[in-house]
């Protein structure tokens, strides 16, 4: 079959291809650890210099914050402008005036956070929190990690599957194969088995490393997300070969990155859009990344099942079905039958 | 329309846009006929073929390759083309490139090894199957793709500027090749600048300014003209600028 012909080929090709194959394993590996580096290491406690204060504040604070003593204002003031800390606190009788830097609103609520604590101790019946889904420790990384993994997914696969189709163009190599009696669903189909093969292993890879290697939590099945991931992979690599047949070199294909790539993470729900403009809304129903994200969101952090996001798996489908169907017409540029 | 011609091409029209490339062209080949087309770059040659091949509709007027309208798939069977850039897959070996495109003639498993054995000989690259496409010189990519041209033992030979780029002494093994499947019945048609290149084949036609300005047996065009030569023939052809047939 002409499919399987093709698609042997692309994978013969790429087998041979020892970068391509280092950029579609590792970089999404590397990526997501960088990320998951800084995400997570946010500073927990605050460095605060005290000028005066009662010794039992001090021996408070000192259980929550770095708190160094300072001898005069000045001298907190230009450590606070040095970023040596991030507040000062000065007795003015029993009122505390704190001065923070201020710039960072996350290191302002850190402080922020620390004080409060600080203030609403012992007098009052500490309240019992419980959370419907997650914890307490989870971490910006760890709520973000399902859409960064779904959405590394997306954007590798969109560039590999774009420049390899791109190349059969520019090589001419497409035009001869259309001179034989191969028909253009089969090329489609052909470059989606052969690519495919690479993607899933992609796929898994990345998977496998942010759920055992950052350990983000995950407490719906493997093989949801696992098919959650695949599908959402299967819409980019069709839209990738898609959008390489309207460009004609590499750098054209790179100019459709900031326009479909990066708006679908931006609207995928990695911020919250309850209060951003109706179009924004709207954006984000558009990009087939937001349900990969809602789904990918609600089987690792929320433990639905596969049948709870049925919705959002059959968009991803559709999605990926009518990329390909595109795809096939816009051949129709290169030959007519 | 006569069984004998396999290609048969009437009041041919291709436009781009606004822009006509050729128009008014009607042309038949016969079976077993090496039939060359001659123009400057840009008069149309490759637009012509392309429509052969089945690759682009003409804009009207129609193409019959094989008593079928094209552009037919299954026509496209029956044809051997060979570009006029080498559409190779570079990291792929030679043997690999034959047996992809034998493949999407259908051709599988010990017949189309057999075959692709078979095509590496007869353009002297037994010894180079293995080898990467991204290490082959010029000449031999050129030599690859008239392998693969052949891989499916086509009826009609298109070939487009095969003997571009190559030195003599292959070029003369390229058209021993070309009049030895000429004698088991294989039409070939040929675009060329190479004028003493024209001199093999059994017609020529002459395409300039988006229209056959001249066809005949290059004997034929000789005399006509008064010229010597095929290029005088073309030169003097060019200068009258009206389309005469013989």
């Amino acid at each position: 079959m002409r499919v399987l012909s093709i698609a042997k080929r692309l994978i013969k090709q790429l087998r041979g291809d020892k970068r391509s194959i280092a950029l579609i394993f590792v970089a999404p590996v590397f990526v997501m650890y960088l990320l998951s580096a800084i995400l997570t290491s946010a500073t927990t406690t605050p460095n605060i210099d005290v000028i005066s204060a009662p010794d039992a504040y001090v021996e408070r604070l000192q259980s929550l914050a770095n708190v160094n003593k300072a001898f005069s204002e000045e001298i907190a003031l230009k450590n606070l402008n040095d970023k040596n800390i991030d507040a000062y606190i000065i007795f003015n009788g029993i009122k505390p005036t704190i001065t923070l830097e201020g710039a960072d609103p996350s290191i302002t609520s850190l402080v922020m956070n620390t004080l409060n604590k600080l203030s609403t101790n012992s007098t009052m019946q500490k309240p019992e929190i419980n959370f419907l889904h997650g914890s307490m420790d989870m971490g910006a990384f760890d709520s973000m990690a399902p859409i960064l993994m779904g959405f590394f997914i997306f954007f590798f696969v969109f560039l590999i599957a774009g420049v390899a189709f791109l190349r059969e163009r520019i090589s001419g190599t497409l035009d001869r194969i259309l001179a034989t009696p191969l028909k253009r669903w089969e090329i489609v189909l052909g470059y989606f088995l052969g690519f495919g093969l690479f993607v899933s292993i992609q796929t898994i890879i990345l998977q496998v490393f942010s759920i055992y290697g950052l350990n983000v939590p995950m407490v719906g099945s493997f093989w949801a997300v696992l098919v959650i991931n695949l599908v959402l992979a299967s819409g980019s690599l069709a839209l990738g070969t898609l959008l390489s047949a309207f460009a004609r070199n590499e750098f054209q294909l790179f100019q459709f990155i900031p326009i479909v790539i990066v708006p679908q993470i931006m609207f995928s729900g990695i911020f919250d859009l309850r209060n951003s403009p109706a179009f924004a809304k709207i954006l984000s129903k558009i990009f087939p990344m937001t349900y990969g994200a809602e789904a990918l969101r609600d089987i690792m952090l929320r433990g639905k099942s596969l049948i709870d996001v049925k919705y959002d798996l059959l968009m991803l489908i559709g999605y990926a079905l009518l990329f390909l169907m595109l795809n096939t017409l816009a051949l129709k540029k290169y030959r007519r039958a | 329309m006569s069984v004998e011609n396999v290609i048969e091409i009437e009041h041919f029209k291709q436009q781009f846009g606004k822009f006509v490339v050729l128009e008014n062209i009607n042309l038949s080949v016969k079976k077993g006929e090496i039939l060359g087309l001659l123009g400057p770059s840009g008069s149309g040659k490759t637009t012509l073929i392309k429509a052969i091949v089945g690759m682009s509709e003409p804009s009207s007027g129609s193409v019959t390759v094989l008593q079928t309208k094209m552009p037919s798939l299954y026509v496209v069977s029956k044809i051997g083309y060979m570009a006029q850039s080498d559409a190779l897959y570079e990291d792929l070996n030679a043997y690999d490139n034959i047996l992809f495109f034998a493949s999407l003639y259908g051709m599988k498993g010990k017949p189309a090894k057999k075959r692709a054995d078979e095509v590496l000989a007869l353009v002297l690259l037994k010894d180079e199957g293995k080898k990467l496409i991204k290490n082959f010189s010029g000449g031999m990519k050129r030599r690859l793709s008239l392998a693969i041209a052949l891989v499916h033992k086509p009826e009609i030979l298109i070939l487009d500027e095969p003997t571009v780029g190559i030195d003599p002494v292959l070029r003369l093994q390229f058209w021993r090749e070309f009049e030895r499947l000429k004698k088991e019945g294989v039409t070939i048609i040929i675009t060329t600048h190479v004028m003493d290149e024209a001199e093999h084949c059994d017609r020529l036609a002459l395409i300039r300014e988006g229209g056959i300005i001249a066809i005949g047996t290059p004997q034929e065009l000789k005399e006509k003209s008064g010229e010597n030569t095929v290029e005088g023939a073309f030169l003097y052809y060019g200068k009258e600028g009206e389309v005469k047939s013989i």
